[in-house]
C-alpha cells in the first residue's frame, strides 16, 4: 500500500462518516413518523381511516347486496365460511338462513372476496379484534331469514342498495386492476 | 479536596483524640458517595434515556415517552426493574469471579472522577499525575470485563471477553500517544494545570494549538471510543454475533452495572477530552461571587464533555455500523499508532522550531478550516432534507417533539 492510497483512505474515512452523520443529523430535524395508537392519536384520527382501501382487516359482508353464490364458501381453503341457502318460490328466490364467518379461524387470505361478483364480502380496514372467547369471534352475518340480491339489467336503482354495491364493484374494480398500491 | 479536610483538622473542628487518618478516610467516604450517588448515577442513568430518545428521533421514531414528563423518568423506572430481578448465577459459572467482575468494571470506572476536574476548585484529588492516573485506573475496567468473559463458562461471553481486552490493550497505546503532545505543551500531568494553560475562548484551546493537537484530538477520541466499547467498535457485546458478549450471562443488577459503566464511561470520555483539548471549565469572565463563578465554570466543563462525549458518541453510534475485528485491529496499528506518533514528533519539534508568528496563524488557519468544515457539513445537511422533499410542517427541532399527523 502506497502513500498516496494510505492517505487516501482516511481521506474516505473522514468523508463517508460525515456524509453518514449529515444523513442521521438531517433525522433529527423531522417530525417522527410513529402514530402513538391507541391512546395519543392526533386530534379525532382514527387509524382504520388511514389504512389503505384493501387492508385486510376483519371480513365483513353487506348481505343487502350478497348473491348467495357459494363462490367465498368453496373458495376458503380453511372453510372458515359457512353458508345455508335454498330456493323459495313463495319468497321469489334464493333465502339465505346463515351467513356464518368464523374469525378465529380466517387467515386473511382474502380469496373469498376476490370470486365475489358484487363484492358483497371484503376485508375492512378493522383490525382490533380481540375477544375473550372463540365462540365470540364467530360472526353471524343473517339475523333474520334474507332473500339473496339479485342483479338488475338496467344497474341498481334503489338508493338505499346503490352506494354498497357501488363499494363493492369497486372492490372488484381493485382487485382487477392488481398490483400494490 | 486534602486541603479542605486540612483545613478543618487545622481548625480544631475534629473530635479530640481522633486521628487524622480516620478523618481524612471519614471525608474521602462521603465525598465519594456525593460524587458518585448524585452525580455518577444520574448523569449514566440520564444518558440511557438520551440515548433512546435520540435514537428514536433519528430513526424517525419517539423513542420512550411514557414514564414522566417525555419519559425522563424512564433511567428510574429501568434501574428499580433491574433491582427487583432474579441475580442469577449460572450452575457451571465460577461463583466467587462471576460476582466480583461486574463491581471490578464499576471500580475502573468510578475511579476516574477521583481525578477528574468539575471547576477550578471542585475537584476531589488534583493529582500531580491526574491524567497519567485517569487512564491506567480506566484500564481496571477490562480486566473486569475479561474476568466476567472467563467466569461465566460460556463461549459466547468468553469470544467478548477476549475481543475486549485485545480492543483495549490496543487502543491505549494510541490514546496515550494523544495526550503525550498535550503533556509536552504544558509540562505537566495535572488535570488542572493543563486546564489552566489554555484559555476560554476557541483560539487558547490546545485543539487548535498545532496541526498535531488537531489531529492528536481525533485520534485519541476515535481510541476512547474503543476503549470505551461503543459502537463503532462495540464488538465485546455484538449483539447480533455474541448475543451481548460478556453480559451474556449476567442479569438484574449486575447486568446493569456494566451498562451503567458503559454510559458512564461516555461522560468521562467527554471529560478527559475537554480538558485535554477544548479548555476545561474556562469562562470569559470572572465573577465577584464564587457561587456564580463557579456555577458557570460547572456549566461550561459539563456542557463541553456532555455534548462530545455523550452526544457525539450516541450520535455515532446511530450513524455507523460495527467494523469487523481486523477492521478494528488495522485501524489501530496501521493508522491511528503511526498518526500518533507523527503527532508526538511533531509536536515536540513545533515546540522547538515553530517561530512566533507561525503559530498565530496556524491557530487562526486551525479554527478557519474548522468552520469551514461545519459549514460544509451543515450544507449537506440542508441537502439530505431538501432531498427528502418534506414540508415544512413535517420538520421540527424540538427533540421532545410529537409524532406528525397522519396523511
Amino acid at each position: 500500500m502506497g502513500l498516496g492510497q494510505y492517505l487516501r483512505s482516511i481521506k474516505d474515512a473522514i468523508q463517508t462518516i460525515g456524509e453518514g452523520m449529515a444523513v442521521t443529523a438531517s433525522h433529527m430535524v423531522r417530525k417522527p413518523v410513529t402514530l402513538e395508537y391507541p391512546d395519543r392519536l392526533p386530534g379525532d384520527v382514527r387509524v382504520q381511516d388511514t389504512l389503505p382501501f384493501r387492508y385486510r382487516g376483519i371480513l365483513e359482508v353487506d348481505l343487502e347486496i350478497c348473491t348467495a353464490c357459494l363462490a367465498c364458501e368453496r373458495a376458503c381453503p380453511i372453510d372458515c365460511i359457512v353458508i345455508d341457502a335454498e330456493k323459495d318460490k313463495a319468497a321469489g328466490g334464493l333465502v339465505m338462513t346463515r351467513f356464518d364467518i368464523d374469525m378465529a379461524k380466517c387467515m386473511y387470505c382474502g380469496l373469498c372476496s376476490e370470486p365475489c361478483p358484487t363484492g358483497a364480502i371484503h376485508h375492512t380496514p378493522e383490525f382490533e379484534g380481540a375477544d375473550y372467547s372463540l365462540e365470540s369471534l364467530v360472526r353471524r352475518f343473517v339475523k333474520a331469514p334474507t332473500i339473496a340480491y339479485k342483479p338488475k339489467k338496467v344497474g341498481e336503482t334503489d338508493p338505499n342498495v346503490k352506494p354498497i354495491l357501488d363499494r363493492g364493484l369497486r372492490y372488484i374494480a381493485e382487485f382487477a386492476k392488481g398490483g400494490t398500491d | 479536596m486534602g486541603d479542605l479536610v486540612q483545613s478543618l483538622i487545622d481548625a480544631k473542628l475534629t473530635p479530640e483524640g481522633v486521628s487524622d487518618w480516620v478523618f481524612y478516610l471519614t471525608a474521602a467516604l462521603v465525598f465519594g458517595g456525593i460524587v458518585v450517588f448524585g452525580f455518577v448515577l444520574p448523569i449514566a442513568g440520564i444518558t440511557t434515556w438520551v440515548e433512546r430518545r435520540i435514537m428514536g428521533r433519528m430513526q424517525s421514531r419517539i423513542g420512550p415517552n411514557r414514564v414522566g414528563p417525555a419519559g425522563f423518568l424512564q433511567w428510574l423506572a429501568d434501574g428499580i426493574k433491574n433491582m427487583l430481578k432474579e441475580d442469577i448465577v449460572p450452575t457451571a459459572a465460577d461463583g466467587p469471579l462471576f460476582r466480583f467482575a461486574p463491581y471490578v468494571v464499576m471500580t475502573g470506572f468510578v475511579g476516574t472522577f477521583a481525578a477528574l476536574p468539575f471547576t477550578s476548585a471542585l475537584i476531589i484529588a488534583d493529582l500531580n499525575v491526574g491524567i497519567l492516573y485517569v487512564t491506567s485506573v480506566t484500564a481496571l475496567v477490562v480486566v473486569g470485563i475479561l474476568m466476567a468473559g472467563w467466569a461465566s463458562n460460556n463461549k459466547w461471553s468468553l469470544l467478548g471477553g477476549i475481543r475486549s481486552a485485545a480492543q483495549i490493550v490496543s487502543y491505549e497505546i494510541p490514546a496515550g500517544l494523544s495526550i503525550f503532545p498535550i503533556v509536552l505543551l504544558t509540562g505537566s500531568l495535572s488535570m488542572q494545570d493543563i486546564i489552566k494553560a489554555q484559555g476560554a475562548g476557541p483560539y487558547s484551546w490546545f485543539l487548535f494549538a498545532n496541526p498535531f493537537t488537531f489531529l492528536a484530538f481525533f485520534v485519541f477520541f476515535v481510541s476512547a471510543l474503543a476503549e470505551g466499547n461503543r459502537t463503532p467498535f462495540d464488538l465485546p457485546e455484538a449483539e447480533s454475533e455474541l448475543v451481548a458478549g460478556f453480559a451474556t450471562e449476567y442479569s438484574g443488577m449486575r447486568n446493569l452495572l456494566f451498562f451503567m459503566a458503559e454510559w458512564g464511561n461516555l461522560y468521562v470520555i467527554g471529560a478527559i477530552v475537554t480538558t485535554l483539548f477544548l479548555g476545561g471549565w474556562h469562562v470569559p469572565f470572572t465573577f465577584e461571587n464564587p457561587l456564580v463563578q463557579h456555577g458557570l465554570e460547572f456549566a461550561t466543563f459539563f456542557l463541553k464533555a456532555y455534548g462530545v462525549g455523550v452526544l457525539v458518541p450516541i450520535w455515532l453510534r446511530w450513524t455507523l455500523p460495527r467494523i469487523r475485528v481486523d477492521q478494528m485491529m488495522s485501524m489501530c496499528w496501521k493508522y491511528l499508532v503511526p498518526i500518533a506518533f507523527v503527532n508526538l514528533l511533531g509536536t515536540a519539534a513545533w515546540m522547538l522550531w515553530a517561530p512566533v508568528w507561525m503559530q498565530v496563524v496556524v491557530r487562526l488557519v486551525l479554527l478557519t478550516a474548522a468552520v469551514g468544515a461545519t459549514l460544509a457539513f451543515l450544507r449537506r445537511v440542508v441537502f439530505h432534507l431538501e432531498a427528502a422533499k418534506l414540508g415544512r410542517e413535517h420538520l421540527s427541532f424540538n427533540p421532545l417533539g410529537t409524532a406528525r399527523s397522519p396523511g
